[in-house]
């Protein structure tokens, strides 16, 4: 080239610079392929991360206590909730007006429901309550202490005015301090009674099924998928038609399937009992406990452990195996040391996968598992549909999805994530 | 070009069929919500197809009545009410009133009156248990069990479930506190007019918890309605709960080796609301729909697919028989004087205001 081009920029055939213009093509390349996946994109924000997020902000939002009872609320502001006395005459008039109106509006439910989560029996009086208020006259018929008292006597006990003025913030932590058994109170978080304390138990039970289905997963998948990788193609397709004709099966089919396999009058005892190997009396409890859980589900999962595996493992050179056995290793050796290094990665994928998708598993547990064998995703269910507690519900779900994130974040930081292969 | 044309057609097509679910419902489509199975089969002989014949209209059918206070909820939150008929239980229906997610009635305007002229809220008498509840058919929890699996002496009380030593083997409950702690109490020795009393107290409901500890290993517990009959059907359980209609069909259609003990039976109501925040228009509709549906020769119409009381007085003498077995029906009801004399009365306000509370607690204990 000239000395020309030290000097003066290059330039390109319609007279602007060259770098100019190579950016600006650069550019309309960048936005023609942001427009081309731009329906996915906002589809994606709409139909995913919008309504996760959204339901994720419910675990901390606690609006509703301070918007149905103003009055109350900011009339508890001067009682001290630590001093053993109940409150004055203020506060309770204060109540006696708020619950009128929103017992006109039929929103007293609302609020009672919520907070029902934290005491168990304002639910009811609140209903009560509302009921007689709904013909009150605030200006004369006061005062209305003994009036509220004499409704409910829930109106003379401390504990009800102490957890109305602890949920009454616009923002709570008392969502997640019941995710893991404890609750809010004017003394700071405790752990919850005894009798209510089943989360924390049911968040280690899914993790702890979670490790065995994964387990029985790898036990059961390694050996298929090497056998799907080193047969020869006609034998391995018809195995591998075998791996994926479940996949292809309904979920409720195949988990419905275990239930007349595993029932106490199922095909597995009958056999059993034809046999002479258990006695009539005495047939296996199989299913509605965690044996339930564990075999449905690790029938289920088991393609997700064998597909990333066989696809690993369908790119390891039989010739290394070979040249280890030609240097005099064992059998073992050569599997130990050479082939099973080299697989690592689709255990590492199929592992992660299986686990995750098994902490999350909610109609299999739900099918089979009677009461000892349900996941903390149940739990969740049960707040969704059936107290329609969502507040708990979004702290169990963000815990189970932190906890997960958690996982996942060790497992890069110990094997890491570029070491994991889903397929090729 | 062809790929032009499919393309072109398609997007036609898409944007044609998302401009009328926008629309919301077409004029003439409404949706109905209910509890599927037999029990929405015998809503579709008795009410569906003769309206549908009358009036052109399409009604659509959607099995969500277990999760309906919930969904309710949701689309009360999210402003777009998606269904113009609801059934539901008495207590979920109050729970609804009390919310105002359920439109208020007024029987003497918006329901039929009897043949004989009496007026509607004559007819159905005390069923009327909310302003926004229309009564539909009067049903009942009670057991069944297996008549070749309970060994020589048949059970005739409802306590034969609490007792492990005269009939081992398992049994089946619905997992909610609702009919089973009132169960537990009647056979800890509570008498039945003192149960809502003690259910009260905590006192009371731990009595009924522990009595049910007692069982707790030898229960499957279930949440629907269909788990019991197969339980039964599979000899699974050797006696369990379930609405008597499932029963009726397991022994007399399915013909199982399975007999009743109507003996503590528990009734309820099951009935049709209206959601609030429905279009003008289609409020006219759902209510011209409930005005049809709930009057006293479609009450006893329903009754020739299902073995379920009806809910007006004037329609009792009109029960026949079964519309395909031929069968009496009168015997199989809960409302049937011999049925009725050994059966326990739901008390639906009491569950309207402890519902809550007592799940919460069952739901707890049954984790545990």
């Amino acid at each position: 080239m000239s000395a020309s081009t030290d000097t003066e920029p290059m330039l390109a055939a319609d007279g602007s610079p060259l770098k100019k213009s190579l950016g600006r093509a650069l550019r309309r390349q960048k936005i023609r392929a942001l427009l081309l996946i731009a329906p996915l994109l906002i589809f994606v924000f709409i139909a995913f991360i919008l309504p996760i997020v959204s339901m994720l902000f419910r675990s901390v939002e606690n609006d509703i206590v301070a918007t149905t009872l103003p009055q109350t609320v900011s009339a508890l502001q001067n009682w001290d909730a630590e001093s053993g006395a109940l409150p004055d005459e203020a506060v309770y008039a204060a109540f006696a007006s708020d619950i009128k109106l929103a017992a006109k509006a039929k929103i007293h439910t609302k609020v009672g429901l919520r907070l029902n989560y934290e005491q168990s029996g304002i639910a009811s009086l609140f209903k009560k309550t509302a009921r007689k208020a709904k013909k009150w006259d605030i200006e004369t018929d006061g005062p209305f202490k003994e009036k509220l008292i004499d409704v409910h006597k829930g109106w003379a006990k401390i504990e009800t005015w102490q957890t109305l003025k602890v949920h009454s913030s616009n923002y709570t932590s008392g969502y997640f301090l019941n995710a893991v058994d404890m609750r809010k109170t004017v003394g700071g978080p405790q752990f919850q009674p005894e009798d209510k304390q089943i989360l924390l138990t049911l968040f280690g039970r899914t993790l702890f099924m979670s490790l065995v289905i994964m387990g029985s997963c790898l036990l059961l998948g390694y050996p298929v998928a090497w056998l799907l990788a080193n047969l020869p193609m006609r034998h391995a397709n018809l195995l591998m038609i075998l791996v994926l004709l479940p996949f292809w099966t309904s979920l409720l089919v195949r988990t419905s399937a275990w239930k007349v396999m595993l029932q106490q009058q199922g095909v597995i005892n009958d056999v059993l009992v034809q046999l002479g190997l258990v006695a009539d009396s005495a047939r296996l409890v199989m299913i509605n406990n965690e044996t339930g859980t564990i075999v449905a589900m690790t029938h289920i999962l088991l393609p997700f452990m064998i597909l990333p595996m066989y696809s690993v493992m369908q790119t390891i050179p039989p010739s290394y195996v070979r040249a280890a056995k030609s240097l005099g290793a064992t059998d073992w050796t050569a599997f130990w040391r050479v082939y099973f290094p080299q697989s690592v990665p689709g255990i590492g994928a199929g592992s992660i996968l299986v686990f995750i998708l098994a902490i999350g598993y909610y109609i299999t547990p739900e099918i089979v598992g009677g009461t000892k064998g349900v996941f903390i995703s149940n739990r969740i269910a049960y707040h969704i549909l059936r107290s329609l507690n969502w507040g708990l519900a979004a702290a169990l779900g963000t815990i189970l999805l932190v906890a997960v994130l958690v996982l996942y974040w060790a497992y890069d930081k110990m094997v890491g994530i570029d070491n994991v292969k889903l397929g090729g | 070009m062809n790929f032009t044309k499919t393309v072109a057609a398609t997007a036609a097509l898409s944007m044609a069929a998302g401009a009328a679910i926008a629309g919301g419902h077409l004029a003439n489509e409404m949706t109905i919500v209910s509890w599927g199975g037999a029990y929405s089969k015998s809503q579709l002989k008795a009410y569906h197809e003769p309206y549908s014949a009358i009036t052109g209209v399409t009604i659509l059918n959607d099995d969500s009545s277990s999760t309906a206070v919930a969904k309710l909820r949701a689309m009360n939150e999210a402003g777009n009410i998606t269904w113009d008929v609801v059934d539901v239980e008495a207590g979920p229906a109050m729970q609804l009133c009390d919310e105002g997610l359920a439109m208020e009635i007024d029987p003497d305007t918006m329901l039929a009156r009897a043949p004989n002229d009496v007026s509607a809220a004559e007819d159905f008498g005390d069923m009327l248990v909310s302003d926004c509840f229309i009564p539909q058919i009067v049903y009942s929890t009670t057991f069944g069990y297996r008549t070749d699996l309970v060994g020589d002496t048949a059970p005739t009380s409802v306590c034969a479930v609490f007792d492990t030593a005269a009939y081992p083997g398992k049994r089946s409950l619905f997992s909610v506190p609702i009919n089973t702690m009132e169960w537990a109490l009647l056979c800890d020795g509570v008498a039945k007019a003192d149960i809502y009393d003690t259910l009260e107290t905590e006192a009371g409901q731990n009595q009924a918890l522990a009595k049910l500890d007692t069982i707790k290993d030898d229960v499957i517990w279930v949440s629907s309605g269909s788990d019991t009959p197969q339980l039964l059907a599979d000899g699974e359980v050797i006696m369990g709960a379930t609405y008597n209609g499932r029963l009726f069909s397991l022994i007399e259609e399915q013909k199982q080796p399975v007999a009743m003990i109507w003996d503590g039976q528990v009734m309820d109501l099951d009935g049709w609301i209206i959601p609030t925040g429905l279009s003008p228009e289609r409020q006219a509709r759902a209510l011209d729909y409930i005005m049809f549906a709930t009057d006293t020769t479609r009450l006893a119409d329903q009754a020739k697919w299902i073995s379920y009381g009806p809910a007006r007085k004037s329609s009792a003498p009109l029960v026949g028989k079964h519309a395909d077995l031929g069968i009496d029906m009168g015997p199989h009801m809960p409302t049937s004087p011999e049925n009725l004399s050994r059966a326990f009365l739901m008390n639906y306000s009491f569950w309207a205001d402890y519902r809550d509370d007592l799940d919460a607690k069952f739901q707890a204990w049954l984790a545990k």
